[in-house]
Formats: structure tokens, C-alpha cells, sequence
């Protein structure tokens, strides 16, 4: 066993090290007996996010509009940089929208990325399709308040999903890493 | 059990989303930290990985310029900057089995899928603080062990040649991500 300049503790093996690095972080950790510690801070987090969480209304309906703006931008000019931007914004809606109180758009979001990211070529991309995604968000988005919007909501994401995935099976027919993407499962819980 | 004193750990935030942005730092000084830093893109990032030499840092994937992909492969170069142990917590919308398993291959530390939670974060950085692994070092690869746990059940070939290496027993990262919090 060596020690490297960075005190790492290196064995060398055949065909590969095992180095275990100085473990710098060792000073941040107490033991405490189970029951003896009084602190909880996930509940300390969770209540500063909730007093953060008046913002989030605005914070999505800004993503929104973010999302529009690229839609237009792309069905204006069909350019990689428009195309990333649209995924962009769909991208972050699927990751923010369960946060800021919002996860049905979360869904819509999310077939819209897998229809920009899995169309193998960009220019086949329907821009119809990209209008409904795009519009079911808005119009979630708007109406969430309403008693039967997530119903509504959960309807509409669902034919749109399989409305982009016959598609995407379509076009990947002949891909068949990609199929199995398409068809393998999330990996956030439902 | 362990309890980790948040005000001694020095995070860097790096995501070009500014509300996820204000999440992490609400989350992270709802923990206790003091020091959290920000990047809005892989390149400020490298640059500020470099400056504050933090002790985790916590990266979007898709980021313009440089991704957080290309920004762990520049981290986990050896002798190439102050820290490429750091621990990695790469935290994404990408919810696919090879999105998982391409961070893992890249030397991501810890793996976690958006929507983000409190407690998820949070038993995510328990683990990179109390239970470091080891790191490998191939031909091919640099980053921490990737065995998590033994399989008694594997029958292909033993890969690495010459020894087998200490292994800690975890939960796989692909289980992990999969698990609700």
C-alpha cells in the first residue's frame, strides 16, 4: 500500500487501483444514540420551502410562458438551437412542476420531451403534436384550481402520451435500443 | 445513528434553472448549511469547483454550455485539480435506467431524480458524509466503487483482474433512485 501526495490510501491490483482518499468529510459527522437527537432537519428544510412556496405560483406560470415562447421559436425557425430550448423548457417543468404544487403538467411535460428527444430526426417532429403539448400545459396550468382539472388533466396526458408513443414506435421501428427505452420504466415512483 | 453538522460542509450548486437554484440553497440552509455556492452552467461551475474547492457538489444534468455529464468527466481527472474525489450528487429530471447507469459510469457519487425532496436530499448527502466508498481507478474508469453490494448470484466473469476489491455493502443506485422517498 502507497500513499498519495492527495493521502490516499492506493492498492494496486492486476489491472486497476483501489484507492480509499482521506476522508475530509469525517469531521461533520456525530454519532448520536438512537431517540437522542431532538433536531430534525428535513422538517427544519421542509419548513423553509413552505414559507418559500408563496413564490412557486409565479415561479411556474414564468416556465410557462418560457415554454410558449420556445414553441413559437421553433415552429418559426426549425433550428437545433430552438429544438434544445423547447426540450429545455419541457425538461424543467417535468423536474419543477410536483415541487411548485403543480405535478399534473409534470406528465405533459414529460411526452413532450420523449417526442423532441426520441423523433430521430428533428425536422419530423409534428409541429401539431408539439402545439397540443404545449397547450395541454398551459391550459392545465390555468385551470388547476378548478375541482375536476386534475381528472381532466389526467385524460388529456394520457391520450397525448400514447398519441406520441405510437408515433415514436413508429418512427423507431427499426431502432430497437430505442424501443426498449421507450418502453422501459421511470424511474421516479409513481 | 449520525447526525452531520451541516455549518462544516461547503456546498456547490450548480443548475441554470434559478428557482431550482433557490430550492437547493432554501433546502441546504434549512439544513444548516452556511456555505452554498452557485453556478448557472457547467463552465461557472468548473470554474467555481476550482475557487471554493467545495465538499459536494450537487449538479443539474442538462445544462448549457457544458453538461453536468461533461462537468463530472472534468472533475474525476486525477491530479488534474484540487479535489477529484469530491462527492457528486447529480440531480435531474432524467428519469431513465441509462440515464442512471451513464452518471453512474461518469463517477457520479449519488443519483437523484426530480421532482426534488427534502428527504431525499437529504439522506442522499447522509450517505456521500458517512459512508464514502472507495474509489476505482481502470484503464477506462475513475470514480467511486460501483459495486455497491456483493451478488451472490452473478456467474458471468470476475471483470477486475488481480484481487477483488473492498466492497460496501449499499443499496444499488439504480434500486436507490427507483425507491419512493
Amino acid at each position: 500500500m502507497r500513499r498519495s501526495k492527495e493521502t490516499a490510501a492506493i492498492v494496486t491490483y492486476g489491472d486497476h487501483e483501489v484507492i480509499t482518499p482521506e476522508n475530509k468529510l469525517r469531521g461533520a459527522v456525530t454519532k448520536v444514540a438512537a431517540g437522542g437527537d431532538n433536531e430534525d432537519p428535513v422538517a427544519r428544510a421542509e419548513k423553509a420551502l413552505a414559507k418559500l412556496s408563496p413564490e412557486f405560483d409565479s415561479w411556474m406560470d414564468s416556465e410557462c410562458d418560457r415554454l410558449d415562447k420556445a414553441r413559437r421559436d421553433l415552429l418559426t425557425d426549425f433550428n437545433p438551437a430552438n429544438k434544445e430550448a423547447l426540450f429545455h423548457a419541457a425538461h424543467d417543468i417535468k423536474g419543477e412542476a410536483a415541487t411548485f404544487g403543480y405535478p399534473a403538467l409534470a406528465v405533459a411535460a414529460e411526452s413532450l420531451c420523449r417526442l423532441i428527444e426520441h423523433t430521430p430526426e428533428a425536422t419530423h417532429i409534428p409541429p401539431r403534436l408539439v402545439d397540443q403539448h404545449v397547450d395541454a400545459v398551459r391550459a392545465i396550468y390555468r385551470e388547476y384550481a378548478k375541482s375536476d382539472a386534475k381528472k381532466l388533466a389526467a385524460r388529456l396526458t394520457k391520450r397525448l402520451r400514447e398519441v406520441t408513443d405510437d408515433f415514436l414506435m413508429q418512427k423507431n421501428r427499426n431502432r430497437p435500443e430505442v424501443l426498449e427505452q421507450l418502453g422501459g420504466p421511470s424511474i421516479v415512483p409513481e | 445513528m449520525v447526525r452531520i453538522d451541516f455549518n462544516r460542509l461547503r456546498f456547490l450548486v450548480i443548475d441554470d434553472n434559478a428557482h431550482m437554484r433557490r430550492i437547493l440553497r432554501t433546502l441546504l440552509h434549512g439544513f444548516g448549511a452556511r456555505e452554498v455556492y452557485e453556478a448557472e452552467d457547467g463552465a461557472a461551475g468548473l470554474e467555481a469547483f476550482t475557487h471554493y474547492i467545495p465538499d459536494i457538489v450537487i449538479t443539474d444534468w442538462a445544462m448549457p454550455i457544458f453538461d453536468g455529464l461533461e462537468l463530472m468527466q472534468m472533475i474525476r481527472q486525477p491530479g488534474a485539480n484540487a479535489n477529484p474525489y469530491v462527492a457528486i450528487i447529480m440531480l435531474t429530471g432524467h428519469s431513465e435506467k441509462k440515464r442512471v447507469t451513464a452518471a453512474r459510469d461518469a463517477g457520479v457519487t449519488e443519483f437523484l431524480a426530480k421532482p426534488i425532496s427534502a428527504k431525499g436530499l437529504y439522506q442522499r448527502i447522509i450517505n456521500v458524509v458517512a459512508n464514502p466508498r472507495p474509489f476505482i481507478k481502470t484503464k477506462t474508469y475513475f470514480g467511486p466503487d460501483r459495486r455497491r453490494n456483493t451478488n451472490s448470484n452473478y456467474i458471468g466473469p470476475e471483470r477486475r483482474k488481480g484481487g477483488k476489491a473492498d466492497v460496501i455493502r449499499q443499496t444499488p443506485l439504480l434500486e436507490k433512485a427507483r425507491a419512493p422517498v
